[in-house]
């Protein structure tokens, strides 16, 4: 990569990343200790996995960098072939070997 | 009367033959050993980080920041991607720290068995605080609630061992061979199957499915945005709509 991020940026957001994940590690266990968590919060903390993750990933699926964000049919199968052996497997190895496999499959034939 | 004793006063009745009776030596090691199954998901996910992390630009030492004092997968390679999309570093650290705001709730949840360690043993437990560690230790805490503190602190111990040192390995040889990867070989599709395969198991219930349909949805739609700015509407909208799915299944289920 050219014209990434300078090696200062990259060790700021590792710095501030690492002491405020250590803080929200910390948070409860060390300073909160005693107090409850209203219960609407605990609620939205459940879904943070669910709704940060995919939104994370959906552009790079759809839009994916390494075809200059033109739609590529072989990464939309495998992303739809690793949520589908996830769900169904509800194992996180055999649904990455199957989005792999997918995936190679289709750039090979394609 | 039964010659089946109630398994509730059992466990209560007979410390002596179970887990709380082991001096905290044997529980580090009960520990460690029950976190090996991880290694399986985890080696290839901190090698892969390392690549990953080479590829987009970062020398070793910067692969090495990340796996020592961040220590956290997913918000990594979150912060590898949208460093990379050069996303502005306020964006890139608000999103990574969205990803790890669950370990608030593991934290919480850990106050009622570690409440009396002291000062240094609660940083030393928040620093390895990671999703296997968690899971793991409170499996093993509500199973065996007559422990003592020092034998949860040395089970702790034994899980955050076998599964944060790999993680810190592996992204060295990640790191290491990942120069030697030929550039044809498509892994910039590696992260997304990764975070797919990760999140497919976890939509167990239609307030999932829903947090995750509309996440995507406002992620797509939003995609003009400045890079990273998508995402953090999208995830709390995501986040609202599961929360607001359960509260009405928790209703209709007490109704």
């Amino acid at each position: 990569m050219t014209n990434g991020p300078s090696d200062l940026t990259i060790w700021l957001v590792i710095v501030v990343l690492g002491i405020g994940t250590f803080l929200i590690r910390w948070s409860f266990l060390g300073a909160l200790g005693n107090r409850d968590m209203p219960p609407w919060v605990l609620r939205m903390l459940r879904y943070t996995p669910v709704a940060v993750l995919p939104a994370l990933v959906a552009p790079l699926v759809v839009w994916p960098a390494a075809t200059g964000g033109q739609p590529d049919p072989a990464r939309m199968a495998a992303a739809a072939v690793t949520v589908a052996v996830g769900l169904w497997s509800k194992n996180m190895i055999v649904a990455i070997l199957a989005g792999a496999i997918t995936l190679f499959g289709l750039l090979y034939m394609l | 009367m039964s010659p089946i004793p109630h398994p509730g006063a059992s466990s209560r009745q007979a410390p002596a033959d179970a887990a709380e009776a082991r001096p905290p030596r044997a529980m580090f090691l009960h520990g460690a050993v029950k976190s090996l199954p991880f290694l399986i998901v985890m080696i290839p996910f901190a090698v892969l980080f390392g690549v990953v992390a080479t590829e987009a630009g970062m020398d070793i030492a910067q692969v090495m920041g990340f796996s020592v004092l961040v220590l956290a997968g997913a918000s990594q390679f979150t912060a590898v991607q949208l460093l990379s999309d050069n996303a502005p570093v306020v964006i890139v650290i608000l999103s990574c720290l969205a990803v790890n705001l669950r370990m608030a709730m593991y934290s919480a949840s850990l106050v009622p068995w570690l409440r009396h360690a002291s000062g240094g043993q609660k940083a030393w437990v928040a620093y390895a605080l990671v999703d296997q560690s968690y899971a793991l230790s409170i499996q093993e805490y509500e199973a065996n609630p007559a422990m003592s503190l020092p034998q949860r602190l040395a089970f702790f111990a034994g899980v955050a061992t076998v599964v944060c040192l790999p993680w810190m390995i592996c992204s060295w040889i990640g790191a290491t061979v990942g120069q030697a990867i030929p550039d044809d070989i498509a892994l910039d599709f590696a992260m997304p199957i990764t975070f797919l395969a990760m999140i497919a198991p976890m939509l167990r219930t239609p307030a999932h499915l829903a947090a995750c349909f509309v996440a995507i949805a406002g992620a797509l739609l939003l995609a003009g945005l400045p890079s990273g700015l998508g995402l953090l509407i999208a995830a709390p909208l995501g986040m609202a709509t599961g929360a607001i799915i359960e509260t009405r299944a928790n209703r209709k289920a007490a109704a």
